[in-house]
């Protein structure tokens, strides 16, 4: 009898058995740690944007400067690295990025419209118009970049499509209605994804507390406003000739 | 006072369900929702119709088991449950349409009825702290910081009503489930379990078949008891460290 | 209906389990003597747990920590819904952190002389024993209780004692308690030691060859009925303060349970000890459904007072200090506000016959706090009562930091129950009973905060150390189905239910309920008299032949039914109360929440007659509408001598 006393002990007590994923696996198979790939690589994002804006800042000293920082950016690292080499890191850390913020979006939007299968019959306005259109600001934003790719990287679908003189294509580009058109729309869905995306990121990695929430979300929007003002200031700038 | 109200009308499960609408007549201010419900179905008994069907119990506001959405909102239109929303924050005349939660892990039983087990099952898969009868050392053995204390008390108000879920647009029980990760973990007693529980109340979580948060808010907006939406970012911090720290 | 207050006196009962010696060793030596169960053999054992209260769900838990199988119910859909959840004040304990002179000595006698000493003192002394353990126990489960800054444990004093023995957590205790008993259940579940059945009401006791060996009950949901067999079964589903049909209890909170284990041969104790909270809020009208309580921890700042002029209709800001009557610190200057709540809701009663209470009907004192404000400052007062002015202010639209509460006592706890023994055994051997479903520990009268230390000292301490005994000292063996006391009562079940639906009256199952309720305040309420008693009793059989002639459910028994249940309930409600005004009647004494008029001092207070009265009173079924018998246990008073309870 003395050595069944702890097996039955065990057995009544004991209320967790197996072993657990590693780190990884528990961050992609649950919501929340699919949040946090969504987190992780929008920051990744959003700072890549942040340089972008101020670079593209810089088509206001003329041509020749931003011509040069064009090449510039190609010869970073030397002669540690090959001549733009590191352009093709950061294009892939950002493939990748969008890749995985755009796959767990994906997966997430499905399993929550899943879970909430019927509408209120009674319908009334939730949450801010930021957070409401993440899902379609994201899709517009994904179309977007690749447009963007096409427009000024590849040069597939630019005007001028010059290779060396981005200068010069953008401002070809700009002089397109159309091109102006698609440009601003997506800044502005950038600067609203933004100003939840933000916010909502820093809840998601658990930086958000009491005492943030106000800092956190006035950040939040002043880097969406900034960052929509300096990507749209340089259409605007083409439009009305100050840039030309 | 007078009142149209529109009410979710579904026998069972599996049976299709309308909006159906009502007049009541002689309501007095005083009365909370639920009675203006029981003054409907006092009428429908006796007009040998099938009265509606609704979760109540304590109609003081604690025990959890009462709710609806109301025009809605989940509770209605003041920061509280259902039984304590009281016909003075409606007019004469006015149009209030009643629907069940609405959410894939809380499928409607019948009418106004829905099925929250799956929050229990959260629970019972962490949301404790495992202290069998018996073997607890003396109270004062371990004092707990009084904001630490205040911290752990504010999370274990919720009542498990399920609002959150509710008014969520993802069907998402983060709210839910962070209260009582949030109060377990913050307090010294909760400290050895601290990383299975937030690792298993999670993975019963996703299992129930609720959303993941989108950061809408709308949560915290409707808790009757306050749960504030930084719980969640304190849940997903725990999570995170859980996740690197648990012991395989 | 004469015959039935020709009731017979039957053979005297006694508890023959307390072990004779010296009070404070009583429960150690029952414990040791009691029989163990192998605890390799006690998962063979299945143990049925019907409710989920503190006393249900502690109970519950721990019988499956032990290793026992536990099948339980709630008629919930979750068991952390049960009526525990609604205590507001706290729970005592004897732990002396106060260095104020408490000691679970103290703690005995004050339970004893607040309960008017009709209480049995073995297990009220176990009672104060168990609460220290209590505390740790809570602590140990994450329990958030209101702490000092130093991280200790905070306490205040409660209505009755002189001592700060109650723990608190805010306005809330009893909601965090039982919040820690369902985890601690939950965990069980999860474990698959427990087996629980939400949503689902015992409607019978299965009694086979003498002994409680299962229960019938009903899917709430579904509407099957089934039966489930155990070894013992333990009754944890509370109090019957819903026969008053205005009470402070949840709405669905029922008798049923008990009073189908009683018409099995349980005896039922002392059904006429009803307590009437003083502190709740006045009814604003025929709609109201239920009455909301305010803990009475508020009388600990606030003061109570009624205008001292008749039909003094001024807002009560308009009455000066000198005009108002701070009737309890007039009458009881060492207690004040702070007497039991028996003597607090017959002060309140008699200030509004004199025609001074206050508010809509004149059925209401103030519970002021302007003095605690200025005294303390409103943030204090915020913090210690926050929940509860808000609650108030929801429901009645008046802010109580600026306007003072106005309060009406209202049935709130019995403390009459199912008769059981030290080892909490009914009269029929295998059945339990625990928590508010026995007759208890709390005489005539309860004390605060006391009820959540009942339930979970029941739970969590004493019936996982007695239930042992019996299921040590009894054959394991199986329940035949096909037994004929499991046919009758599967087929009692249904027939009842089927006539239930059959009637298709002309009168809701409420309107009979409400109407019951009102009969019963009036007669057996605050205050009760021979006279009024004879009515009821004339008048409650007819009620219940109109109820089973003119009630009308609506829908099937095969579905979720909400009237169903209720008629069912109402239906077992007209027998209860029925015994209830005879036990009120037969008790020609004056004892804590039971006050005959006949028997008063002559400045109005209660008046004991322990030649006559110092007994339990356990009754015995013998048929609806047929004169019990009543069976009764003497009281003896060793350590605590009976006086004239005195709290001026």
């Amino acid at each position: 009898m003395q050595g069944v006393l702890p097996t039955v002990g065990v057995m009544a007590l004991a209320t967790r058995t197996g072993r657990r994923p590693s780190t990884l696996a528990t961050l992609w198979r649950s919501t929340v740690g699919k949040k946090t790939v969504m987190a992780v690589t929008g920051v990744i994002m959003l700072l890549y944007l942040v340089a972008h804006m101020l670079g593209n800042l810089k088509i206001f000293f003329g041509s020749t400067e931003f011509n040069g920082y064009a090449y510039w950016l190609r010869t970073i690292g030397e002669p540690a690295l090959h001549y733009s080499w590191f352009l093709w890191i950061v294009r892939v850390v950002l493939v990748a990025a969008v890749v995985f913020h755009g796959v767990a979006a994906y997966q997430l939007s499905r399993r929550d419209l899943g879970a909430r299968p019927t509408a209120y019959a009674h319908r009334r306005p939730r949450a801010g118009y930021a957070t409401r259109t993440m899902r379609w600001g994201g899709i517009i934003l994904a179309l977007f970049i690749v447009w963007h790719l096409l427009d000024l990287t590849t040069l597939t679908v630019n005007p001028r499509g010059e290779a060396g003189h981005p200068y010069q294509n953008v401002v070809a580009d700009f002089r397109n209605w159309y091109a102006d058109a698609i440009y601003i729309v997506a800044m502005l869905a950038l600067g609203l994804h933004i100003r939840h995306g933000l916010w909502s990121a820093a809840q998601t990695l658990g930086a958000n507390s009491a005492r943030r929430d106000a800092a956190l979300k006035f950040t939040a929007n002043a880097l969406a406003l900034v960052l929509t003002a300096g990507f749209v200031a340089v259409p605007v700038s083409v439009m009305t000739g100050v840039v030309s | 006072m007078r009142l149209t109200l529109r009410i979710w009308r579904q026998r069972g499960p599996e049976q299709p369900g309308t909006m159906t609408a009502y007049e009541v007549d002689g309501i007095s201010e005083d009365m909370s929702f639920l009675e203006m419900l029981d003054t409907l179905n006092e009428r429908l008994i006796l007009d040998g119709d099938e009265p509606v069907a609704f979760d109540h119990d304590c109609r003081e506001g604690i025990c959890g088991a009462c709710g609806m959405v109301i025009n809605g909102q989940a509770h209605g239109p003041e920061r509280t449950t259902t039984c304590q929303l009281h016909m003075r924050h409606f007019s004469d005349g006015d149009t209030i349409d009643i629907e069940p939660w609405r959410a894939a892990a809380f499928p409607v039983v019948k009418d106004l009825v829905v099925d929250r087990s799956a929050f229990d099952r959260i629970i019972g898969s962490g949301g404790y702290v495992t202290a069998p009868t018996g073997s607890a050392p003396e109270a004062h053995a371990t004092p707990v910081p009084k904001p630490v204390a205040d911290t752990a008390f504010e999370h274990a108000e919720c009542i498990g009503c399920g609002a959150c879920v509710a008014a969520c647009p993802n069907g998402s029980a983060m709210l839910f489930t962070s209260a009582k990760v949030v109060h377990l973990n913050v307090l010294p007693q909760g400290a050895p379990e601290r990383e299975s529980r937030v690792l298993d109340m999670v993975g019963t979580m996703d299992a129930e078949g609720f959303g993941g948060c989108t950061n809408t808010g709308e949560c915290a907006v409707a808790c009757p008891k306050g749960i504030p939406l930084q719980s969640i970012a304190t849940m997903n911090r725990e999570f995170l460290r859980a996740a690197r720290r648990a012991p395989r | 209906m004469t015959s039935y207050t020709a009731y017979q006196t039957g053979e005297p009962i006694a508890d023959t389990k307390a072990p004779a010696g010296p009070i404070e060793e009583r429960w150690d030596r029952r414990r040791f003597t009691a029989k163990l169960v192998n605890p390799a053999n006690r998962r063979k054992h299945t143990v049925i747990v019907v409710g989920t209260g503190l006393a249900g769900g502690s109970a519950g838990a721990t019988l499956a920590e032990q290793g026992y199988h536990v099948v339980q119910f709630c008629y919930q859909d979750s068991p952390r819904r049960a009526h525990s959840i609604a205590a507001q004040g706290g729970v005592n304990a004897a732990k002396n952190y106060r260095n104020d002179g408490d000691s679970i000595h103290r703690l005995f006698y004050d339970t004893v002389k607040g309960g008017d000493f009709r209480a049995r003192e073995s297990n009220v002394r176990r009672l104060a024993q168990v609460s220290v353990e209590i505390i740790d126990q809570c602590v140990a489960q994450g329990v958030p209780f209101a702490r000092e800054y130093g991280g200790l444990l905070d306490t205040r004093s409660f209505g009755g004692v002189q001592v700060s023995r109650t723990f608190y957590a805010r306005g809330q205790t009893g909601q965090q308690l039982l919040l820690g008993a369902y985890q601690a259940l939950s965990r069980q579940i999860a474990a698959g030691n427990v087996e629980m059945h939400a949503r689902t009401e015992m409607l019978d006791l299965v009694v086979v060859d003498g002994r409680a060996r299962g229960i019938v009950a009903r899917d709430l949901v579904t509407g099957e009925i089934s039966t489930h067999f155990a070894d013992a079964v333990v009754l944890a589903s509370g109090g019957y303060g819903n026969v008053f049909y205005l009470s402070t209890n949840a709405k669905n909170s029922n008798a049923t349970a008990i009073w189908r284990a009683h018409r099995r041969g349980a005896h039922f104790a002392n059904p006429c000890f009803t307590q009437i909270h003083p502190t709740c809020i006045p009814r604003s009208g025929d709609h109201q459904s239920k009455l909301t309580l305010m803990s009475e921890s508020l009388r600990n700042d606030g003061r109570i007072w009624v205008p001292k002029a008749k039909g003094d209709t001024r807002a009560p800001g308009r009455i000066p200090e000198d005009e108002r009557d701070y009737y309890l610190e007039r009458i009881y200057p060492s207690f004040g506000n702070l007497v039991p709540r028996d003597i607090a809701s017959r002060a309140a009663k008699n200030v509004c016959d004199e025609g001074r209470g206050v508010g809509p009907g004149g059925q209401g004192v103030y519970l002021d706090f302007a003095d605690a404000i200025a005294r303390m400052g409103r943030d204090k007062v915020a913090e210690k009562y926050g929940n509860l002015f808000e609650m108030y202010e929801r429901i009645t639209a008046e802010d109580p930091y600026e306007v003072p509460m106005r309060i009406y006592p209202a049935i709130h706890y019995t403390m009459g129950g199912l008769w059981v023994d030290y080892d909490l055994q009914t009269t029929v051997p295998g059945l339990f009973a625990i928590g508010e479903a026995n007759f208890s520990d709390h005489g005539a009268n309860r004390l605060g905060a006391s009820a959540l230390m009942q339930g979970l000292a029941d739970g969590y301490f004493v019936l996982p150390s007695t239930i042992n005994d019996y299921l040590a000292r009894h054959p394991h063996d199986t329940v035949d189905p096909q037994h004929p006391s499991v046919t009758e009562a599967v087929e009692g079940v249904t027939a009842r239910l089927e006539k239930l639906l059959s009637i298709d009256g002309d009168r809701t199952p409420d309107s009979f309920h409400r109407e019951l309720g009102e009969l019963l305040w009036d007669d057996c309420g605050m205050a009760r008299n021979a006279t009024g008693l004879r009515k009821a009793l004339e008048r409650i059989p007819e009620l219940r032949d109109e109820f089973w002639r003119r009630v009308k459910v609506p829908g099937g028994g095969e579905e979720l039914n909400q009237s169903l249940e209720k008629a069912n309930r109402i239906a077992d409600y007209f027998e209860l109360a029925e015994l209830m005004c005879l036990d009120a009647l037969h008790r020609e004494e004056s004892c804590g929440g039971h006050f005959r008029e006949e028997s008063q001092t002559p400045d109005g207070e209660a008046a004991r007659d322990d030649d006559r009265f110092s007994y339990v009173a356990a009754w015995e079924f013998r048929g609806t509408g047929a004169a019990p018998v009543l069976h009764k246990e003497q009281l003896v008073f060793e350590y605590v001598h009976p006086t004239q309870r005195s709290y001026a």
